[in-house]
């Protein structure tokens, strides 16, 4: 039934689109435009970048104990906070941490599903059995997921930033982590004359400027034992950078062997070109 | 260029397979003794840095083919599989994207220094022709790979680009059904998009081939657009002056291409693009790869939907007219001023539908969009067809060697002042 329905709906989209593009942000011009996100430093911004590592410590302890409640991470799986490219943990400490986990598995051999321990294979699990029972419990809303969540998410940079954007030196990839930092420090009381429907937040850099999101971090709420500032600002930047790990658990060893290969090919390249000059030394060309 | 073969086989062994399968001469004429002039910049290595990234593309796309699962359920994570578990995955992956994306700025620069040199004129028109195919078959790879990873621009990119073809009258919607195995972008899409993505690269190998053979048989333009004249003074073997000229260009390149892959893999993609397809979610704003971005802002300039998307096609197949559109007797563009100055608006042209291909189609941005669509057929249409037949241009050398000799000339004169 819902199916003819759905594709006439798209068809109507997509003719909106093609046939009148100017009538399709008429309606978005309405609200004032979102504010850029703040430019934070990050460990693992440039050539040299990599992660580090208390800083994404703490940052999975406010997944774990805040944004976990909501959301899921589902193509993370314990193991990989272990070893290379992970957190830091030994593997006793993965098991432990993943034995903390309830996982569903079955069916057993009597044909019934049941609940175990997380091993380090096991995935982080969902707070949720499926997107209805989200929006069900959280009024409506559907938290995304967020094992490439840094990934997902970004800004436009405008003309000509872009095109720097690119190049050596200038590189700028941290949009998405930058966007989620300053999101989570974006909550404001709405200005007079705006009004927020019940369950939704006024927050300065969401487009349209309303999120369904509760402000989720109170100074002082997620306890850290090394000693970092228990800020809002902090465990934003924290959760933030943890994220992009999730999302890249790779970053470190991309970078490092980035660098080898970049310097071998551009030697390779110089060397190239004196063999091609002695070669054509003998041509008037 | 072709005659006898140059080629004598040294060992039994290739004495015996000559006889039989005259591969190793045909080799040996081809990529080794074949005469290339010796005035060609390094904008002739771009034909050799297309083929080396085909042949990248398609290493690493045989690769990633091994690991990736063509189910609309699972595609999405099958790519993040690969991101994550896969020995080596990441480098393959962001190899292979950004491999896509200097393809085609390779294509590009390729084409543009045809246009600027004149090579597609008599006698290279089938060569010129085989190369906008090649185009042709690339942008079709290009997008078919785009919706594989299944992210939410592959999902919509894949409703958009069909639903060009619900334009044709009559059996428009018949041939979107058709090719989207049912009535919306679903699984029978995604197989058969995966199946295609697979066979197309090979398709585009055996025209290349062709486009090598037919550039084979009437020799490279050159800088001066005069043909040679003289084998002997004015070329050199491609072996080993051209393959190391090509090597210094895929060298340059490759520097470009690990720079994207290491430090910058997502530059030139969508951040929506990891948001897994949503049918009932329609992104604010639909982008293709900045690729397409010219023609999409063609396609979005012109209000009416079958006109935006003949004009789309025309705006590729138009191309493959240009050894008749272009009525100028002189090839290169180093002797026709007016054709320089209009070729350069043209290639600002080009980049700025780009831009405006990534914008919101409103306002001041629509107003360019449509003068710059405007303005890319005139170009094509009318004023180069005018330039040939009332432009002044300048004398051609005599000669390559000719042109060489003054060159040299010139530069000792500098020297000497």
């Amino acid at each position: 039934m819902s199916k003819p329905c759905l594709s006439k709906l798209r068809m109507a989209a997509i003719l909106l689109a093609l046939a009148a593009p100017t009538s399709l942000r008429a309606e978005a011009t309405k609200v004032e435009p979102e504010e850029h996100p703040i430019q934070f430093e990050w460990s693992f911004a440039g050539v040299m970048g990599r992660y580090d590592l208390a800083q994404l410590k703490r940052g999975f302890k406010i997944f774990r104990e805040v944004c976990s409640s909501c959301h899921s991470m589902q193509l993370v799986a314990f193991r990989s906070l272990g070893g290379a490219g992970g957190l830091g943990y030994s593997e006793e400490e993965v098991k432990t941490l993943a034995a903390s986990y309830k996982i569903k598995d079955g069916p057993n051999d009597k044909g019934e599903y049941f609940e175990r321990p997380g091993r380090p294979s096991d995935y982080f699990p969902s707070p949720f059995a499926n997107e209805q029972a989200a929006r069900t419990a959280l009024n409506g809303g559907y938290p995304p997921d967020m094992s490439v969540l840094a990934k997902a998410r970004g800004y436009h940079r405008g003309f000509p930033t872009f095109l720097l954007d690119a190049l050596p030196g200038l590189s700028y990839q941290e949009a998405g982590v930058d966007y989620i930092a300053s999101l989570l420090q974006g909550y404001r009381d709405a200005p007079s004359g705006m009004t927020i429907p019940d369950g939704q937040f006024y927050n300065v850099y969401m487009p349209g400027r309303r999120i369904g999101m509760v402000p989720p971090l109170a100074d002082g709420a997620v306890t850290y034992d090394d000693g970092a500032p228990q800020t809002v600002s902090q465990y934003a930047k924290d959760v933030s950078a943890f994220l992009m790990w999730a999302a890249e658990p790779h970053l470190d060893q991309r970078k490092s062997i980035g660098r080898g290969v970049l310097v071998f090919l551009a030697v390779f390249a110089v060397l190239l070109y004196f063999v091609k000059r002695e070669i054509w030394s003998n041509v008037d060309h | 260029m072709s005659g006898p073969s140059k080629y004598t086989p040294k060992s039994a062994f290739a004495r015996w397979l000559e006889k039989r399968l005259p591969i190793l001469s045909f080799m040996y004429d081809s990529f080794v003794a074949y005469p290339t002039p010796k005035n060609l910049n390094y904008l002739w290595t771009f034909g050799a840095i297309l083929f080396f990234m085909l042949i990248a593309q398609i290493v690493t796309g045989v690769v990633l083919a091994m690991h990736y699962t063509a189910e609309t359920t699972l595609a999405f994570d099958s790519v993040e599989r690969i991101m994550r578990d896969v020995n080596w995955g990441m480098f393959l992956r962001y190899a292979h994207a950004n491999g896509a994306s200097l393809f085609f700025f390779a294509a590009y620069i390729h084409m543009f220094r045809g246009l600027y040199y004149g090579s597609y004129k008599s006698p290279r028109e089938v060569l010129w022709i085989l190369g906008v195919i090649i185009f042709l078959l690339m942008m079709a790879t290009g997008f078919l790979g785009y919706v594989l990873p299944w992210g939410q621009m592959s999902f919509w990119a894949a409703t958009v680009i069909t639903n060009l073809f619900s334009a044709i009258p009559v059996v428009g919607n018949a041939i979107k059904t058709w090719l989207l195995g049912g009535y919306s972008v679903d699984n029978a899409t995604l197989n058969r998009f995966y199946a295609l993505h697979y066979l197309m690269p090979f398709v585009i190998f055996a025209v290349v081939a062709i486009h090598v053979w037919a550039l084979h048989v009437t020799g490279q333009n050159n800088p001066t657009g005069v043909e040679v004249k003289s084998v002997e003074r004015e070329t050199v073997p491609f072996t080993p002056y051209a393959t190391f000229k090509d090597a210094v260009g895929i060298g340059v390149i490759l520097v470009l291409y690990a720079w994207l892959t290491f430090f910058a893999p997502n530059y030139l993609g969508h951040p929506d693009n990891y948001i897994p397809a949503n049918p009932l979610s329609t992104p604010p704003h639909i982008v293709p790869e900045w690729y397409f971005l010219p023609f999409y802002a063609i396609l979005r300039a012109i209000p009416n939907k079958l006109a935006g998307v003949v004009a789309l096609f025309a705006s590729v197949l138009i191309l493959a007219a240009l050894p008749w559109l272009d009525t100028s007797k002189v090839k290169s563009a180093r002797y026709r001023p007016l054709f320089r100055v209009f070729f350069w608006v043209f290639v600002g042209v080009c980049v700025a539908l780009g831009y405006l291909g990534a914008q919101p189609p409103e306002g001041a941005f629509l107003i360019a969009a449509r003068l710059c669509s405007a303005w890319y057929f005139l170009h094509l249409l009318v004023i180069l067809p005018l330039l040939g037949k009332f432009e002044r241009t300048q004398p051609e050398p005599a000669s390559i060697e000719a042109s060489i000799a003054a060159q040299t000339a010139a530069l000792k004169e500098v020297a000497h002042v």
